[in-house]
């Protein structure tokens, strides 16, 4: 069966939501949830992927995408290198460039990619043989988070047509709301903005969302909350007087939820500010889906891995 | 009069068929071709440079009033001589190079060393022209000893790549250069606004993840120039104009009398934002390439002579600078090989006419920087390029003289071929194994 799958696979690498169709992306998410099995096994371990080599190349500091990427390749028997920033010789001076050549030379047969550059995967995916995943580039793109998210929410719902998402906080800086934009849209979801406007991107009113900047009007009706971290040099950058007042004015709380739909969700990418972005409550509540969206992480990156290295039916189980 | 030593035959000038006559590194006469009779002889004599220029199209050299020519400091970027080399074939018999060099070009011992090395490299031309820092080190704190450098040789001032941010300061600079007669070329650019964009603020940088930097970055300092130029009656000179808000606050100005000019580059008129969809970091330049409504009234701005000239902006950089991710890159492109082309295509196209495309590359620069070049009269230098419109030739590195090879051009098929270019009668240019000589 996985056989039929990854021969039907047609994309290298994974960059971007964006060169997904509706069934792609839904093909991610059905591959997903087949691989979900395995990791509640006591032995968690399939050979799908033995032989081959994955190397997480994490040019930017990462815990939780580096570790559920190793782990996703590991269940699957894959062995996975990692390339720290720390360890790496790009803190030697070496460009980009030379550490993917270098990489490649040693023909892996998937490349993680963290960068802290926009358009950074893409300049690894163009040098490359190998399979490259956007592990997060820069204000880009983070495709796996997207769809892990996607994942969660669809384990909810069952599906996301018609369904109403906010996104709420730092999206000018977001790689994880610029994919999730993309792919909610994809799977016929309505996405909802709020921020401040000194964090919203430039041009956001040609994307196919609703801005908010009050976030008592944004929340109203929505099915689902996606808090994003704030990262707290911003109000260094003058993009925010206080760390307080954004609290104040965009922290998700229990009064904002009273107003969204009954059984509303609560996503978080992670790492989470407890009390900037979010109330430490809600985090921990029982709608909050915060742990099972790294639990679905592992999955999602499964399927990734499974489908980007057996495309062609190459080696495929 | 005296004798001619070399004759073109049968160019077109300006939708004219004509013999050009030249004598002593100057333009002697422009003759209809074919009037030649027995009451209107040949005055050709027996040893003279024939060159026959049936379907050319005969040009004046070019003038380039913006070009970085790396030299001193950044040699494996461009030298004098590769910058001039690229410049020769491109068309250009005068460059003027800016000063950000390193060390900048900000004492007359820097424009000594920039004008010897020209005369090593290339004592026939093209010619250099020096800019000289408007401030020291281009630091932006004290003036530039601006009268050291014009007696240097410096033509204008300017603190190109490093924008002048108290307003105080500037109108100082401007005040002081007037005494001189030289002009202040500004890159206008607020940084706090432009806040380290890498393209141009706006819907695609915002889906690309990629910091922009607004039109406004770049507006509101040509607003603070052209006020001060209408206040002092002091002449300041715009570079690289990329935007609509600046062409209409210079076509404002101008409507009021300001001594104002400006000049385009010619990828800011072909090209725009969207060459930045895939992060090629070639597509980095500052200012921004623009949208299309922008390069349109940079266009319409070109032709109305809102904006005056163009200009290269060659910013030649090395190859492995520029392969990295967008951010990373620096910013620029390399233009003397291909600006000739580049905008010829826009005559070829119908963009521009052939009076507006002289008027840019040759009479206002030359009349804004106080340049020598020919307009085809008797006594003017003997400046002049052959161009054969029906050719193309394809940009590739090797095709590139520049060491630069950063362009968007790359594998772009181009039309108009430079055949031959003379200098003050001298052939830089000209087809193996020489034109035919004597008769």
């Amino acid at each position: 069966m996985e056989k039929t799958i990854g021969s039907k696979w047609r994309h290298k690498d994974l960059l971007d939501v964006s060169q997904l169709d509706r069934d792609e992306a839904l093909h991610i998410l059905d591959t997903a949830a087949r691989f979900q099995e395995i990791n509640t096994r006591p032995v968690k371990k399939v050979p799908t992927l033995k032989g081959k080599s994955v190397v997480l190349f994490f040019a930017e500091p990462s815990t939780r995408t580096k570790t559920s990427f190793d782990m996703a390749g590991k269940r699957l028997s894959a062995d996975t290198f990692s390339l720290a920033t720390s360890s790496s010789s790009l803190v030697k001076g070496e460009s980009l460039k030379d550490t993917v050549l270098t990489l490649q030379a040693m023909n892996p047969d998937a490349i993680v990619i963290r960068h802290s550059m926009s358009g950074a995967a893409r300049f690894v995916a163009d040098r490359v043989r190998c399979s490259v995943l956007n592990g997060g580039d820069g204000r880009h793109a983070h495709p796996t988070q997207a769809l892990l998210d996607a994942y969660t929410l669809r384990h909810e719902w069952g599906d996301l047509e018609g369904r109403t998402v906010l996104i709420l906080g730092d999206i000018a800086h977001s790689r994880v709301a610029r994919s999730n934009v993309l792919l909610l849209n994809l799977l016929g979801a309505r996405v909802r903005l709020c921020g401040p406007r000194t964090l919203l991107p430039a041009g956001v009113a040609t994307w196919p969302v609703e801005v908010f900047s009050r976030l008592k009007e944004a929340v109203r009706g929505v099915d689902a909350v996606m808090c994003l971290r704030l990262q707290l040099e911003r109000q260094h950058a003058g993009l925010l007087p206080s760390l307080r007042e954004y609290s104040d004015e965009y922290g998700l709380g229990a009064r904002h939820m009273e107003l969204a739909n009954p059984d509303a969700k609560i996503l978080h990418p992670g790492p989470v500010n407890r009390g900037v972005e979010i109330s430490s409550e809600l985090a921990d509540c029982a709608d909050s889906l915060i742990l099972d969206q790294v639990a679905s992480g592992v999955a999602v990156r499964m399927a990734a891995l499974f489908l980007l290295i057996t495309r062609k039916g190459e080696n495929a189980q | 009069m005296s004798a001619p030593d070399c004759i073109v035959r049968a160019a077109r000038l300006n939708g004219r068929v004509v013999d050009l006559y030249v004598a002593d590194g100057k333009v002697l006469e422009v003759r209809e071709t074919g009037g030649i009779s027995a009451t209107n002889p040949d005055p050709a004599p027996a040893a003279c440079t024939e060159i026959d220029a049936t379907g050319l199209v005969l040009l004046p050299s070019l003038v380039d009033a913006h070009a970085h020519l790396r030299e001193p400091g950044h040699e494996y970027k461009e030298t004098i001589a590769s910058g001039l080399d690229a410049a020769a074939h491109g068309g250009f018999g005068t460059v003027m190079a800016m000063a950000n060099t390193a060390p900048v070009n900000d004492e007359a011992a820097i424009t000594d060393f920039m004008l010897a090395q020209a005369r090593r490299a290339a004592p026939h031309g093209p010619r250099l022209r020096p800019i000289g820092a408007l401030t020291k080190g281009l630091q932006g704190r004290e003036l530039a000893p601006m009268a050291e450098l014009a007696r240097a040789g410096c033509v204008a001032f300017s603190n190109d790549g490093a924008p002048v941010t108290d307003s105080g300061l500037f109108r100082r600079a401007l005040e002081y250069s007037s005494d001189l007669g030289l002009r202040v070329i500004d890159h206008c650019e607020d940084p706090g606004l432009a806040d380290g964009g890498v393209m141009h603020e706006g819907a695609l940088s915002g889906r690309l993840g990629l910091k922009g930097q607004p039109s406004t970055a770049e507006a509101v300092q040509v607003a603070r120039d052209v006020l001060l130029s209408l206040q002092l009656r002091i002449p300041v000179h715009v570079a690289h104009v990329s935007c609509r808000e600046s062409v209409e606050l210079i076509a404002w100005a101008k409507q009021r009398g300001a001594p104002v000019t400006a000049e385009v580059t010619p990828h800011h008129l072909v090209f725009d934002e969207t060459a930045m969809r895939d992060y090629d970091a070639d597509a980095k330049v500052n200012p921004p390439l623009r949208t299309a409504d922008d390069r349109e009234a940079l266009r319409q701005a070109l032709r109305d002579g809102t904006i005056d000239m163009l200009a290269t902006d060659h910013a030649p950089h090395a190859a492995h600078e520029k392969e990295v991710p967008v951010d990373e890159a620096p910013f620029g492109v390399s233009g003397l090989d291909t600006a000739l082309s580049l905008t010829w295509s826009l005559v070829a196209d119908g963009v521009l006419d052939e009076a507006a495309f002289v008027r840019a590359w040759v009479s206002a620069p030359g009349a804004a920087f106080s340049l020598a070049v020919n307009a085809f009269k008797p006594g003017d230098p003997a400046d002049f390029l052959l161009l054969d419109p029906a050719a193309t030739w394809t940009v590739t590195p090797q095709a590139m003289r520049s060491k630069g090879k950063n362009t968007l051009c790359r594998g772009r098929t181009l039309p108009g071929v430079l055949r031959y270019h003379y200098l003050a009668g001298r052939p830089l240019v000209a087809p193996e194994p020489g034109p035919a000589r004597g008769r």
